[in-house]
């Protein structure tokens, strides 16, 4: 009986025997990474409301520019990170991918949904409309839509390890088609519109207003791996209390047991 | 091989017998575009305008609805067990049914578009192009379909997630396929280039629906 | 031939079903399963028939065509019949036969007669009772020549001829040679059969 009851223990601590790791590194480095991300937020928006100069055509609205090109760039981050999790998990088995996988999908969601709202923000006033058919807006959209898809479908699957297996599948079959509908947006929105759109990130920029993009940009970033960490530890968190239960109830189990053959 | 036509062989047969599936999707298709002239106002230069993506996005939604049927009665029953204890590989074993998919509702779908496009007012010289490009296109609908339904496959009331996850991935296959209609009528870019991209993304699916569908399948029977 | 597991672990979810489970059958021999609910005797047989993967051990047919997993060279009987209702008992055999055997010859007819399925055999599957189902699925055992059967829980639904027809084609099949690992409650009265109480190997393996 002592045997039995063992057993699924040792299991238990084999199996979180990297991510026990990966909790001590991480709860150093986050406060860390947290502390960073506030600064260098804090010094770009400073940089972008009192230092950087207003766009000549653009006027103050050129200031939304700082929170939406970072924003679109992490959530397309959001899904690379998914992917190569998707990858790793599938290929190497590895918890963590999953765990990965997993902190990343609302993340990504999140920040694509903020690319859209700045997005559409900045286009009232200069497009007229808060939404235009512009070819990188809808392909956000449509990237959100991905992101939905994959948090829906873990969502409804109750067996944890199953739903990381299928969104993993899931993860890899879109980041295998993302370039081809990205492509395909692309083609479509020229076919349909004069190029004469004005582009919100334009190769041409500013000096003064290119170094605040860039702190926005790493300091959105930081942000991000911050947030991901957390989750990361969040899941695990909730991974090992969802095991200790069940061994719980293994316990359980096997006293009544051995209760009755008494 | 062998193996793999009759697996094909069978679900054909099975669609034959029992039916309903295709029926449904054909009835489905034709109510959905009478809903449009219905919705927009019956101007006829409108809705031969609009004739193309009308087509394709019922189309679209006619095929979802028989999507889940591609795995799940075989699912159902412990067939797909036994299939898997084949010689043949999972991976040609999905393909085998996506493409009993295809020729069961793919094409008769494709072959109804003309009789709709009437209603909607299309060039009677698109006919020819609308049936070319959707017989190019459908594959990838059923392909990538059952990666969806492969997904879903024990999921409670699938059928709406199923919509969610799949119908992003059909954005290309609708983007190009009403693209080469239009352009057979008169529309801004070549029908060559649509029509070939239109096939490259079918043979894309041809490849990747199956791994992935399988895969997924994999999971859920251990 | 013989059929070699040694050290097999399997998980389920988060629970380790299967620890360290070693056993064998030779050709000619069957083993029998039995256990309580719960002690794995299903887990085993899917994972010897690759449904479910090992987190350990190793599955070997020694002797086996060595061009074909092993899966392929099994039956698996499952809990399910694997039967469509829209085909008659005919047409589901031979699909079966066709898919399962991919060109060795395939004797429809003598698995018809091996289960008493001639009178059923145009009828579609759908009207069959529970018992004539369950026989209908075990026709495939006939009418594809496989080495090695995986059988859980053959008998359900079978009444006591149908049960004694099943245990003459077990019997025949390993005269000839062939291998059977099954689960059942109900004895099979084989001459060769030997029994593996499953959660006893487990502890005397942990």
């Amino acid at each position: 009986m002592t045997k039995a009851a063992m057993n699924p223990q040792q299991s238990l601590t084999q199996r979180l025997a990297n991510p026990t790791r990966f909790m001590e590194l991480s709860g150093r480095v986050l406060p860390w990474l947290a502390a960073a991300a506030a600064l260098l937020i804090a010094y770009a928006l400073y940089l972008v409301f009192f230092v950087a100069p207003d766009d000549y055509q653009q006027g103050q609205t050129v200031k939304i520019m700082f929170i939406h090109v970072p924003a679109a760039w992490l959530g397309m981050l959001g899904y690379a990170l998914i992917a190569v999790s998707s990858f790793g998990y599938l290929v190497f088995r590895h918890p963590l991918a999953d765990v990965s996988a997993k902190a990343a999908a609302p993340l990504g969601a999140a920040f694509t949904f903020l690319a859209l709202a700045t997005g559409s923000l900045w286009g009232k006033p200069m497009w007229g409309t808060y939404w235009v058919w512009d070819a990188r807006l809808t392909s956000m959209l449509i990237l959100l839509f991905l992101y939905f898809g994959l948090m829906a479908l873990r969502s409804a699957i109750e067996d944890d390890a199953l739903a990381g297996k299928l969104c993993a599948v899931l993860g890899l079959v879109g980041v295998s088609i993302l370039p081809i509908i990205k492509f395909s947006v692309d083609w479509w929105n020229t076919l349909h519109q004069p190029a004469s759109v004005i582009r919100l990130d334009g190769p041409t920029i500013h000096p003064d207003l290119l170094w605040p993009l860039l702190y926005s940009a790493v300091g959105f970033s930081l942000l991000f791996f911050a947030l991901h960490t957390k989750g990361m530890r969040n899941e695990i968190l909730r991974r090992r209390l969802r095991s200790l239960t069940m061994a719980e109830v293994d316990r359980a189990r096997t006293v009544s047991a051995t209760a009755a053959a008494e | 091989m062998s193996a793999f036509w009759t697996l094909l062989k069978r679900d054909l047969l099975l669609q034959v017998r029992e039916g309903g599936a295709v029926g449904t999707a054909l009835g489905f298709y034709l109510v959905v575009v009478t809903m449009m002239p219905l919705g927009l106002g019956p101007d006829l230069n409108l809705l031969s305008r609009i004739a193309p993506g009308v087509l394709w996005i019922a189309l679209l939604l006619s095929a979802l609805l028989s999507l889940p049927r591609i795995f799940e009665a075989d699912d159902e029953d412990g067939s797909l067990e036994v299939i898997a204890t084949g010689d043949l590989p999972l991976e040609l074993a999905t393909a085998a049914k996506a493409l009993a998919h295809w020729i069961s509702t793919g094409i008769p779908l494709a072959l109804l578009a003309p009789v709709l496009g009437l209603l909607l007012n299309l060039e009677l010289s698109a006919y020819p192009v609308l049936v070319a490009t959707m017989l190019a296109g459908t594959p990838a609908i059923s392909f990538l379909g059952a990666v969806g339904a492969a997904l879903t496959l024990r999921v409670r009331r699938g059928g709406l997630l199923l919509a969610l996850l799949v119908l992003p991935l059909y954005i290309p296959t609708l983007i190009f396929g009403i693209a080469a209609i239009s352009a057979a009528t008169g529309g801004p870019s070549g029908f060559q280039a649509s029509f070939l991209i239109l096939s490259a993304i079918s043979l894309f699916s041809l490849v990747i629906g199956p791994v992935a569908a399988a895969a997924a399948i994999r999971f859920q029977t251990q | 031939m013989r059929l070699a597991i040694e050290h097999l672990v399997v998980d389920r979810g988060a629970r380790r079903i299967v620890d360290g489970l070693s056993f064998a059958v030779v050709a000619g021999d069957a083993l029998v399963l039995v256990g309580p609910n719960g002690a794995g005797k299903t887990t085993v047989i899917r994972t010897v028939a690759g449904l479910i993967g090992a987190a350990g051990g190793t599955i070997a047919l020694e002797g086996g065509d060595a061009d074909k997993e092993l899966p392929a060279q099994a039956h698996y009987i499952g809990h399910l019949n694997a039967l469509k209702p829209s085909l008659t008992v005919e047409e589901n055999l031979r699909f079966w036969a066709d898919y399962l055997g991919a060109g060795a010859a395939a004797s429809i007819d003598e698995a018809l007669a091996a289960f008493d399925l001639e009178p059923l055999a145009s009828i579609p599957a759908g009207y069959l009772s529970a018992g004539q189902k369950r026989r209908a699925c075990l026709a495939r055992l006939i009418a594809t020549p496989r080495p090695l059967w995986l059988l859980d829980e053959p008998t359900v639904s079978l009444d006591a001829a149908s049960v004694r027809l099943l245990a003459e084609c077990v019997a025949q099949h390993l005269a000839g040679g062939g291998l059977v690992l099954a689960a059942t409650h109900i004895p099979l009265g084989l001459a060769r059969e030997r029994r593996l109480e499953l959660s006893a190997a487990r502890s005397a393996a942990a």
